[in-house]
């Protein structure tokens, strides 16, 4: 049996059916990532001066990743008119664009951002033990200016058996600039280049730290935030690029041969699907690369 | 602002249809460059101190939510789409709504204050 109004429009609700449908869908994910947004939200407000990082993220990243984004946006909405303008190798070219738009974007993403963080490590000073530290975290003349104390020393672990070791009584790190150079004023605002960490070694005794990880999720409530919610975000990249790749490939030359419309039908509503992931990205970026 | 019609199945008025397309192509990479040209101002402006953190992020939720608008009404069509869709985005902004402002309002806690 035929399915009904994929292309024609239904008398009653003025629309194709998989336009209703997938507009449903896209309402239920604006709870879903508005659930995830508020929590952000929520937590960011609670936390105390000092605990919500800034300048972590590599901004240059970011942006080409969000530059790409908005390009795949622009390729599939070319893709779609022309398919209605039935030039169906404008269209196989503008769909390959996307796809490649979308890998890249996923391969920025898992091979180079998330495990960069991953090999990164703080440790959060003992409140008692900050005066301590204070060549590395400047707080007396960040009090003078108004600014936030900084709670953590972090940089390259050199001794990551210190983790599991209790024997080890020292995490041994390469300083990030932010701490190598902490009096330095240019260090009170994020860099915009990533800045690696320094030669500047200093040894910083386990007493003294209150929570010491890699950046990972349970590093904080901002990482906790930020993998989750970029995590679900490459979840749906993932998901619009192989509902792509199976738009590109021969099969649905068929489609479009038996009925233009039908396909181009298809790519709209993946399209909307794949604005949406861009929409998301738009506040995804400033939230977690740039504030 | 109208969105391009459905195709006519008639062949000789497919070459005006393809023209009118056309035009809706042009306003697609207009509106692609103006993103891009935003993403760029969004960072410039994270660079730029307004006075307090939350006027930095105000500043940057405005350019995002313009940058959103965007993309909404043009990329996905709803500058011109049928009242049906309306309705259901309606309900979904209502409920965001009420969902940002319970966390307001776990956040503010009134009953304790």
């Amino acid at each position: 049996m035929e399915i009904p109004y994929t292309i024609s429009t239904r008398p009653d609700t003025g629309l194709w059916n998989a336009k209703i449908g997938i507009w449903l869908f896209l309402a239920s994910e604006v709870m879903l990532f508005g659930g995830l947004f508020s929590a952000y939200v929520f937590l960011r407000l609670d936390a105390q001066p000092g605990e919500w990082p800034h300048g972590l993220l590599n901004v240059p990243v970011g942006t080409m990743n969000t530059a790409i984004l908005i390009a795949s946006s622009v390729t599939v909405v070319l893709a779609w008119a022309a398919l209605k303008m039935r030039r169906y190798r404008a269209y196989w070219w503008y769909m390959l664009v996307t796809i490649l738009c979308g890998l890249i974007f996923l391969g920025v993403k898992l091979a180079y951002e998330w495990p960069q963080k991953f090999e990164h490590f703080g440790a959060k000073i003992k409140k008692e033990a900050l005066e301590k530290y204070e060549p590395y975290l400047g707080n007396h003349r960040r009090l003078e200016k108004g600014l936030e104390p900084r709670i953590e020393i972090s940089g390259h672990l050199h001794n990551p058996e210190a983790l599991k070791d209790p024997n080890i009584k020292e995490y041994e790190i390469a300083l990030d600039p932010v701490n190598a150079e902490a009096n330095n004023p240019a260090m009170d605002r994020p860099h915009f280049l990533y800045v690696p960490p320094t030669d500047k070694i200093v040894n910083i005794e386990k007493e003294d730290v209150e929570r010491a990880t890699m950046f990972l999720p349970t590093h904080s409530a901002y990482f906790a935030s930020y993998f989750t919610i970029t995590g679900l975000h490459g979840l749906h990249v993932l998901g619009g690029v192989l509902v792509f790749i199976y738009m590109w490939l021969p099969v649905s030359k068929k489609v479009y041969q038996r009925n233009p419309e039908h396909l181009a039908n298809r790519v709209e509503v993946c399209g909307l699907f794949w604005h949406f992931v861009d929409l998301v990205w738009i506040f995804v970026f400033p939230l977690f690369y740039l504030l | 602002m109208n969105n391009p019609p459905d195709i006519s199945q008639d062949p000789k008025e497919h070459e005006e249809y393809a023209h009118n397309v056309q035009a809706h192509v042009k306003r697609y990479l207009m509106v692609g460059g103006a993103l891009l040209a935003f993403t760029a101002i969004t960072v410039a402006l994270s660079y730029v101190d307004f006075g307090t953190r939350k006027a930095n992020i105000a500043v940057a939720m405005l350019v995002a939510t313009f940058k959103a608008g965007l993309v909404a009404a043009i990329f996905m069509h709803l500058a011109a789409e049928k009242r049906l869709i309306y309705r259901v985005l309606i309900f979904t902004g209502l409920f965001v709504f009420a969902l940002f402002w319970l966390t307001y309002l776990a956040w503010y806690n009134p009953i304790v204050r």
